[in-house]
């Protein structure tokens, strides 16, 4: 075994410039090894194959031959033009060429042996011709369909990558998932380096795209499922639980936008950086004090991302004006920015990456998600739970203060039903309504928070013109 | 290398990469399944693709050697030495002459 198979660090890398790919592979695929990509029908294995050669060439200064087995090349440029990537234009530079291989089984009559020289002809061909690093073979597959002889065709293979290797050339090799096999012609069996597999499941008609590195020989590399996004710059995987709990933490508080609240937390509020979960039944004021948190932000100068999933901006900026909050005048101002979606138009996996995207394009010192349970809409409470993980680990090694809300169900236990997501939690703030002596009260108290002294105490609220007002403990 | 100097009505082109012995039993195949079914009416023309490379893109070469019917259309292609002498027969879409002729009987000497 050579040393760089025995020392991870010792493998070279050739970046691929996907967000987040890079990181999950500590530094990109295995440089001047082929790299198979397998998975289901629109998967994403083109646009992964299309963007590691259009990046590295543009982005890395290296040459690129991408062949084509199922497209021909004016669809593969029109297919990314979307994407902003310009292929003729690179064509016509010389840093990328693209090779139509056509097979047509019906044209083809087999009559004694043959070789594929013929391909690694036009290879060669397209390879020199721009001096390529990097080479993309999708799919291969193809020639299984194409050609009726398996067994020249599996020689040839393992001769066409020990050539590709020779070449120095960093390869990716796509394949179609099999039924219960990786690939439907076991590609698998020749290209040992470096196996991702791509996914692309819908359940409960939501679609979600995971991506997960198979094998990566003699390299360290993240194991999980990872959620990926295709959208109008290419493809992103979201390497979220490879953060650990390393993130610094701070002592500064910031104020819970209702002063009497804020006396309960030792007088000053909440920890910046921390994870805020509000809990209630329906109509217990869980959003008022998320629009008190946000608005309080917003007078500090502070920037707040507000995800709303189940009413529309318009509709809890008119509603919290009713309660003193004019939080137009910050949207206004450019300090809350409100993202209003269903959550049942997206996968988890999607609502994730969204909220990365906002937080990254918005840069918010606070983010209020509202309420976090309608995401039960798309996924199951385990998923859910990872993925509030994912966001709140993000959260914070960004500093971001997070609160969110939770909507529980009448009649339940109410610590019990956010018993799943409320260990992930700093601090827990529960809402109530009692009927006493013909009186709807609406009761607060602070279950816990971590890391202060708070009252233990019941807490009668109002909501009236001019915010949320806390009665005197009795 | 048989050119004839006028238009046949069979076009037929042998791709190859280098003289191999692969290369030189498709072409004697080739040339005596012609002179058998297609004599006076057909023209061969060999391209290497190691001497000219840039060609495999144009007729779509994978494999060698790959025989390419190019007239009469439409194009077809047959890949292999040609050993089989029935599948070339159906690959180009001629009708055998009668059953006296087998791929076993031995042609090769019957050259132009």
């Amino acid at each position: 075994m050579s040393t760089s198979e025995t020392i991870p660090a010792g493998i070279p890398k050739c970046p691929t410039g996907i967000r987040g790919l890079d990181e999950i592979t500590y530094g990109g695929l295995p440089r001047g090894r082929p790299t198979l990509i397998c998975g289901g029908a629109g998967a994403g294995k083109t646009l992964l194959a299309m963007e590691f050669i259009v990046r590295g060439a543009r982005d890395f200064g290296e040459p690129g031959v991408f062949v084509a087995f199922e497209e021909n090349t004016d669809e593969l440029a029109a297919n990314v033009s979307s994407l902003g990537f310009d292929l003729p234009a690179m064509v016509e530079q010389q840093k990328l060429a693209l090779d139509y291989v056509r097979i047509e089984r019906s044209e083809i009559q087999e009559a004694g042996d043959y070789d594929l020289e013929g391909l690694f002809v036009r290879l060669a061909v397209a390879i020199d011709g721009i001096g390529a690093k990097r080479i993309v073979l999708d799919s291969l597959e193809a020639l299984f369909a194409g050609l009726p002889n398996e067994a020249i065709l599996r020689a040839e293979l393992r001769r066409l990558f020990s050539w590709l290797k020779q070449r120095g050339l960093t390869a990716i090799i796509t394949a179609e998932q099999g039924q219960g096999t990786l690939t439907r012609y076991g590609m698998e069996e020749y290209i040992s380096d470096c196996v991702i597999f791509l996914d692309h499941r819908v359940a409960d008609q939501i679609a979600t795209r995971r991506l997960r590195i198979v094998k990566y020989r003699g390299s360290v590399h993240g194991t999980n499922e990872y959620p990926t996004m295709i959208d109008e710059t290419g493809l992103s995987v979201l390497p979220i639980s490879s953060l650990g709990l390393d993130y610094g933490v701070s002592n500064e508080r910031i104020a819970t936008g209702v002063a009497a609240l804020d006396a309960m937390f030792g007088g000053q509020g909440y920890y910046r950086g921390s994870s805020i979960l509000i809990s209630g039944t329906a109509g217990t004021g869980k959003s008022s004090f998320a629009a008190a948190f946000a608005d309080a932000a917003c007078q500090r100068g502070e920037r707040c991302l507000y995800l709303a999933y189940e009413e529309s901006a318009a509709q809890i900026v008119r509603n919290m004006g009713s309660i003193g909050f004019d939080l137009q005048r910050w949207v206004d101002e450019g300090r809350l920015r409100f993202h209003a979606v269903r959550s049942t138009l997206f996968g988890l996996e999607q609502h994730l990456v969204t909220i990365h995207k906002l937080a990254a394009e918005f840069r918010p010192d606070c983010v209020v998600m509202d309420p976090v349970t309608n995401l039960n809409a798309v996924g199951g409470d385990a998923e859910i739970t990872a993925m509030l993980t994912r966001v709140i680990d993000y959260l914070k090694q960004s500093g971001i203060t997070a609160m969110f809300t939770s909507l529980t169900s009448a009649g339940l236990v109410i610590e019990q039903t956010d018993v799943g997501i409320s260990s992930l939690m700093d601090t827990w703030q529960l809402l109530r309504q009692d009927d006493m002596a013909g009186e709807r009260k609406r009761l607060l108290y602070v279950l816990k928070s971590r890391g202060m002294a708070h009252s233990s105490e019941v807490r009668q609220f109002r909501l009236t013109e001019e915010g949320i007002r806390l009665e005197e403990a009795q | 290398m048989s050119r004839h100097p006028r238009a046949k009505e069979w076009e037929l082109r042998l791709y190859i990469a280098g003289k191999t012995q692969r290369a030189v039993t498709a072409f004697e195949n080739l040339q005596r399944i012609c002179e058998e079914h297609l004599a006076g009416s057909y023209q061969i023309e060999i391209i290497d693709l190691l001497e000219t490379p840039k060609l495999a893109k144009g007729d779509q070469i994978v494999a060698v050697p790959t025989l390419v019917r190019r007239l009469p259309e439409p194009v077809r292609k047959i890949i292999g030495d040609l050993s089989n002498t029935e599948r070339v027969l159906v690959g180009l879409d001629i009708r055998p002459r009668g059953r006296t002729v087998t791929s076993g009987e031995s042609h090769a000497g019957s050259h132009e």
